[in-house]
C-alpha cells in the first residue's frame, strides 16, 4: 500500500508523518505517536473510548481515517493537564469519584470539553446529550454528569 | 494489642466513612494509568487467534503449512504444541486452551500465530486449512437436558444439580388456599467492560514467563498457565495491568488470552502481544446465564406462603467455568428473604453448544431475583395487598431461619431497607395512584424488589486474603494485596483503611498493582469480597505495623506504649495530646532501630458449611440487604419504558468510602437497567447475533435517571469497622422493580427479560429474520477474526 505525507498538529506539536492510508486516527496516536491515553474500545464509533478533539470538535478517532487530519489540529487526553496541574475538569472528575475504571475517562473528558468549550453553563440534558456516544459501564453517569456540571471551568487550554 | 485495639476503636474515625479522591483515579484523568494494551516492549510479536466456524464440529484435520510459509510469521501453532495440560477450568477442568479434535462453540480457538505484525497475523489466519465435520447443534438448555439431545462432554449434558430441601411441600401446597405457579425467562448478558481483553507475554530471564494483562483472577490463571507450560506456579508472574472494567467477565476469558499468548510466547521466545478486537471478546467471552425457572408457590389468604416448590435450568454453554458456584448461590436464595417451612429447590446447568457462562456481577441471584420479586407482587394481587406490606408480612427478621436452615443471627436490616426506599420515593401513594389512573397514552407505574445475600463465597471454598502494608524510610507506605481493582475501588478503600490505622492522610499511601509472585495466593476478587477480605487483611497488616511503631515510639520518648497513639502523622500522647514525632521521624527511628516494617495481613474468613446431599447448610457467613424502587413511564403506543425516577437502598454494614459506595450503587442500578429493559445477547443455533456495540445496547446517559441512593449502617463483627459488601447487591434488584413497574402502569406482567419494546407491547419477542451481524460476516466470507482496521 503506497504511504501518504501528511502535516498535521497533534497537542500543539507539528508533525510530517508518512503513514498508510488506511490507517485511524486511533491508531495513528496510539501506535505511531505513543499517544495510549486515548483508548480502543469497539472501533465502530459506538463506545466513544477513543474520543479527541479534531479542531476543538469531539470525534471518534477509530472513524477518522489519519490522512483527513491532514491540516487539521488534534488533541487528546494527554493535553488537558499542564504538568502536574490538572485540568479543572480533570479536579472535578477527580472530586466528584467520576472515575472507576477509568478507561471510558479519556474520551469522556474529551466530550465534555469539547461541550463546556462551546456552552459554559450547560444543562443536565445537555450534558447527558454530550456525552450519550461515551459507554460508561461502572458509573451509572451520575457522578460523571455531576462533574461536568459543577466543574467551574477555568480559561481552557488549547 | 486488644489494649490499643481498644484506644483505636474509641477514637474518632478520621478516613474510614469518608469519600476521599480514589488513589488510582490520577492516572486515569491524564491518560497515563497503563491498561493491557497500553504495554508495549521492543521486538514484540502480535499473536493472533483462529476460532471455529461451527458451534459444533468434529476437528478432521489442520493445515498450517501456507500460514507458515508467510513472510513476518514467526510461527503457527495448534492444540498438538501444547507442552502440558490442554484443558482449563476452575471446576471442571474441560475447557480447550486450543481445541484438538472437536470444537463445542463458534468462540472455540483452533490455532493460533505470532507474526511481526498484527496484518501480517490476521493474514495468516487466513491462510490457516481446517477441515471440520460438522455435528448436530444443542442451543437450548432444556433440550440439552433430554436423552436425545447431541452431548458435549462425557455422557450427558447435565453437568450439575443443586437442591435445597425443609420441611414437606406436599404437606404445604395442601395446607394452601390458592397456589400461583409461573415460568419466568432471563437471557445471556455480555459483561461489556469497556477495556477488551488484552496481554503482553514474555519469556523471563530463569525459564518462566511473565504476563501482563488485565486479569480479574490473577491466581487461577496463574494455575492454568504454569499445568500448560510444565512449569512451576514460582515461574509464572502474573501481573495486573490496570483493569478497564471486568464485573467478572475477566477470570477464563484472561486464562485464555493468558495461555494462548504464553505459549506462543515460549516457543518463539521473544515477547508476544494479544489484544481482542471487540468482535472477539463479544464472540469468545462467558457470559451472565440465561435461566429458565418454573416457580410454584402455595399460599393462604393472608398472604403467608406455605409451600415454595422451585426448579430452574441454567443454560452452561460450552464449558463448566462458575457453573457449579454460579448455581449454587441460585439455590441458596432461590427462596428469597422470605418465611416458608416447606420448601424444595432443584437448580441445573446443562451444556450446549451456546457462548460458556459463568461468573457476572450477581453471580446466580439476577436470575432468580426476578422470579421471586415478580412471585411477590403477584402474590400480593391475589391477597389484596401492596407490594410493601406483602413483603413486610413474609420478610426475614434476625434469628429467621432460612430455606438452608441457617438462623440469621446478624442484624437481618430487610424490613429497614424496605420502609427507607418506601419512604423515600412515596411508592404506597404512588402504587394506588398508578392503578387507579385513567387509561392514557403514556401510563406511570412503580415497583419495588428487594434481596438477601450472601456475603463473600460462603460454602464455595476457601476463602482468604493478604495485604501487606510497607513503612518506608521517609514515612511514605506501600500496600498491596491478592485482591485486585477492577475499577470498583478495592486499591482505596485498602489504603483508607490502612491509613486510619496508622494515624496518617491518604497522600502517603502507593498502592501497588497485583502481582502473583509477590503476592500471596489470595482467591478471586469476586463474590463481593474485596472490602470484607482485602480491606481485613489491610487491617490486619497495618495494626501489626502500628504496634511496632508505637514500641519504638515508646523507646524513643520514654512513654508507656499504652499512652501514645498515631494521629494526623503525628506520634502523639493520647493524655496530654501532644505530638511526640512526626510520622516521618518515626519511621525512620523504626528503620534505625531494625525493627520490621513491613506486615503482613491474612484474613481468613469465618466458618461456613454446606451438605450438598441434603441442601442445608450455614451458606454463608453473613448477609446484606437492599431494596429498590423503580418509576417508570410506558409509552403503550410503542411499548418503550422509559426509567424516570430510581432509589436504591443497601445495607452495606459500614461505608468505607461513601462516593465510592453510591458509586457502585448507581452503576450497579445502571447495568440492572441494562438487565431489565435492553440487553439481550441473542443466540440461535449456536450462533451469536452480536457482535458489538452497535447491536448489543448497554444504557447511555441517556438511559439511566438520577439514581437516590441510601446507605444503611448497620456495621457487622466480620468485617473491617463494620464492613460488609456492595457490588452485586446493587446489580440484582432494577430488573425485577422495573418489571414490577411496569405492571403496575399497564396491569400486564413481562415474565421474559429484557422487556424491550416487543414484549411490553406484544407480550412476546420478534424473531429476527435478515441475517446481520456475525452471520453477515461469513456470507462476506471474511474470517471472523479480522479486525475492522483490516478491511479499512
Amino acid at each position: 500500500m503506497k504511504k501518504v505525507t501528511i502535516h498535521t498538529s497533534v497537542n500543539h506539536k507539528h508533525y510530517e508523518l508518512e503513514i498508510k492510508p488506511n490507517l485511524t486516527l486511533l491508531s495513528l496516536l496510539r501506535e505511531e505517536l505513543g499517544l495510549t491515553g486515548t483508548k480502543c474500545g469497539c472501533e465502530v464509533g459506538e463506545c466513544g473510548a477513543c474520543t479527541v478533539l479534531m479542531n476543538g470538535k469531539a470525534v471518534n478517532s477509530c472513524l477518522v481515517l489519519a490522512p483527513q487530519i491532514d491540516g487539521q489540529e488534534i488533541v487528546t487526553v494527554e493535553e488537558l493537564a499542564i504538568g502536574n496541574k490538572l485540568h479543572p475538569l480533570q479536579e472535578s472528575f477527580l472530586n466528584h469519584d467520576a472515575v472507576h475504571c477509568g478507561f471510558c475517562t479519556p474520551g469522556m473528558l474529551m466530550s465534555a470539553k469539547d461541550l463546556l468549550d462551546h456552552n459554559s453553563n450547560p444543562t443536565e440534558e445537555e450534558i447527558r446529550t454530550a456525552i450519550s456516544g461515551n459507554l460508561c459501564r461502572c458509573s451509572g453517569y451520575q457522578q460523571i454528569v455531576d462533574a461536568i456540571q459543577n466543574n467551574n471551568v477555568s480559561p481552557l487550554k488549547g | 494489642m486488644e489494649k490499643d485495639e481498644q484506644v483505636k476503636m474509641n477514637k474518632e474515625l478520621k478516613i474510614i466513612g469518608k469519600s476521599e479522591r480514589r488513589v488510582d483515579a490520577w492516572g486515569k484523568v491524564t491518560g497515563k494509568a497503563k491498561y493491557a494494551d497500553d504495554y508495549n516492549v521492543s521486538h514484540q510479536l502480535i499473536g493472533k487467534v483462529l476460532r471455529s466456524k461451527y458451534p459444533h464440529a468434529k476437528i478432521i484435520c489442520i493445515n498450517i503449512s501456507k500460514a507458515e510459509k508467510l513472510t513476518g510469521v514467526e510461527t503457527v501453532l495448534t492444540a498438538k504444541d501444547i507442552p502440558g495440560a490442554k484443558v482449563f477450568g476452575v471446576v471442571v477442568k474441560n475447557q480447550a486452551i486450543l481445541a484438538e479434535d472437536r470444537v463445542r462453540y463458534l468462540g472455540d480457538g483452533v490455532a493460533l500465530v505470532a507474526a511481526v505484525s498484527k496484518e501480517i497475523a490476521e493474514q495468516a489466519i487466513s491462510l490457516i486449512e481446517v477441515e471440520y465435520e460438522p455435528l448436530p447443534v444443542v442451543s437450548d438448555p432444556e433440550e440439552a437436558m433430554k436423552p436425545d439431545a447431541p452431548v458435549l462432554h462425557d455422557d450427558k449434558n447435565e453437568f450439575v444439580h443443586h437442591h435445597v430441601q425443609k420441611g414437606d411441600i406436599t404437606k404445604g401446597f395442601a395446607e394452601a388456599d390458592f397456589i400461583i405457579e409461573r415460568k419466568f425467562k432471563t437471557q445471556f448478558i455480555e459483561h461489556s467492560y469497556i477495556e477488551p481483553e488484552a496481554v503482553l507475554a514474555e519469556p523471563s530471564e530463569q525459564d518462566g514467563i511473565k504476563i501482563t494483562g488485565c486479569v480479574q483472577n490473577l491466581f487461577s490463571t496463574r494455575r492454568s498457565v504454569a499445568s500448560m507450560l510444565n512449569l512451576d506456579l514460582a515461574q509464572v508472574q502474573i501481573v495486573q495491568s490496570t483493569l478497564g472494567g471486568s464485573f467478572g467477565g475477566k477470570d477464563e476469558a484472561m486464562t485464555l488470552i493468558s495461555c494462548r499468548a504464553a505459549l506462543l510466547a515460549m516457543k518463539t521466545g521473544r515477547p508476544v502481544k494479544m489484544v481482542d478486537t471487540r468482535e472477539e471478546s463479544m464472540l469468545e467471552s462467558y457470559k451472565r446465564h440465561p435461566y429458565v425457572l418454573y416457580y410454584k408457590w402455595g399460599a393462604k389468604k393472608d398472604g403467608s406462603i406455605t409451600a415454595m416448590e422451585i426448579k430452574c435450568i441454567a443454560d452452561g454453554g460450552a464449558y463448566a467455568s462458575m457453573s457449579p458456584f454460579v448455581t449454587w448461590r441460585s439455590v441458596v436464595q432461590a427462596t428469597g428473604p422470605y418465611y416458608c417451612e416447606n420448601v424444595k429447590t432443584d437448580v441445573y446447568a446443562a451444556y450446549t453448544n451456546n457462548n460458556y457462562t459463568g461468573a457476572m456481577r450477581g453471580f446466580g441471584s439476577p436470575q432468580v431475583n426476578f422470579a421471586i420479586e415478580s412471585m411477590m407482587d403477584d402474590l400480593a394481587e391475589k391477597v389484596g395487598m401492596n407490594p410493601l406490606e406483602i413483603r413486610m408480612k413474609n420478610g426475614f427478621e434476625t434469628g429467621a431461619v432460612t430455606a438452608t436452615g441457617q438462623e440469621l443471627t446478624h442484624n437481618v436490616s430487610l424490613k429497614e431497607v424496605l420502609t427507607k426506599a418506601a419512604a423515600a420515593s412515596d411508592f404506597e401513594k404512588k402504587w394506588k395512584r398508578n392503578r387507579e389512573a385513567k387509561s392514557d397514552e403514556k401510563k406511570h407505574g412503580i415497583g419495588l424488589a428487594c434481596s438477601y445475600r450472601g456475603v463473600s463465597l460462603g460454602a464455595e471454598g476457601t476463602d482468604a486474603a493478604e495485604t501487606i502494608v510497607s513503612v518506608q524510610t521517609d514515612g511514605s507506605v506501600i500496600v498491596s494485596s491478592g485482591i485486585t481493582d477492577m475499577g470498583q475501588g478495592a486499591q482505596t478503600q485498602m489504603s483508607q483503611i490502612t491509613a486510619e490505622v496508622l494515624g496518617i492522610s491518604m497522600d502517603r499511601i502507593h498502592f501497588l498493582n497485583t502481582n502473583t509472585s509477590r503476592v500471596a495466593d489470595s482467591g478471586a476478587t469476586v463474590a463481593s469480597r474485596g472490602t470484607i477480605m482485602g480491606g481485613s487483611a489491610a487491617k490486619n497488616a497495618a495494626e501489626k505495623v502500628r504496634i511496632t511503631l508505637l514500641e519504638v515510639g515508646a523507646e524513643m520518648t520514654g512513654d508507656a506504649v499504652s499512652d501514645l497513639d498515631l494521629l494526623d502523622n503525628y506520634l502523639i500522647n493520647i493524655k496530654t495530646k501532644k505530638p511526640l514525632a512526626s510520622f516521618n521521624e518515626l519511621a525512620t527511628a523504626c528503620f534505625n532501630k531494625g525493627k520490621p516494617m513491613v506486615s503482613h495481613g491474612w484474613h481468613h474468613s469465618p466458618k461456613t458449611s454446606w451438605d450438598e446431599r441434603q441442601g442445608q447448610g450455614e451458606a454463608y457467613f453473613t448477609f446484606v440487604y437492599g431494596a429498590n424502587v423503580a418509576e417508570v413511564e410506558v409509552d403503550i403506543e410503542t411499548g418503550k419504558v422509559d426509567v424516570l425516577d430510581f432509589v436504591s437502598v443497601h445495607d452495606v454494614g459500614k461505608a468505607i468510602n461513601k462516593g465510592m459506595v453510591e458509586a457502585q450503587i448507581f452503576g450497579g442500578v445502571a447495568m440492572g437497567i441494562g438487565y431489565g429493559l435492553l440487553e439481550e445477547f441473542e443466540i440461535e443455533e449456536g450462533i451469536p447475533k452480536q457482535a458489538n456495540f452497535d447491536e448489543y445496547l448497554i444504557p447511555t446517559s441517556m438511559d439511566v435517571p438520577r439514581i437516590k441512593a441510601i446507605i444503611v449502617e448497620n456495621e457487622d463483627p466480620t468485617g473491617p469497622f463494620g464492613a460488609k459488601s456492595v457490588g452485586e447487591p446493587t446489580n440484582e434488584l432494577a430488573a425485577p422493580a422495573i418489571v414490577n413497574a411496569i405492571y403496575n402502569a399497564t396491569g400486564k406482567r413481562i415474565y421474559e427479560i429484557p422487556a424491550n419494546l416487543e414484549r411490553v407491547l406484544l407480550g412476546h419477542k420478534l424473531t429476527r429474520t435478515g441475517k446481520r451481524g456475525l452471520e453477515q460476516k461469513e456470507i462476506e466470507e471474511t474470517d471472523s477474526c479480522k479486525t475492522r482496521g483490516n478491511k479499512l
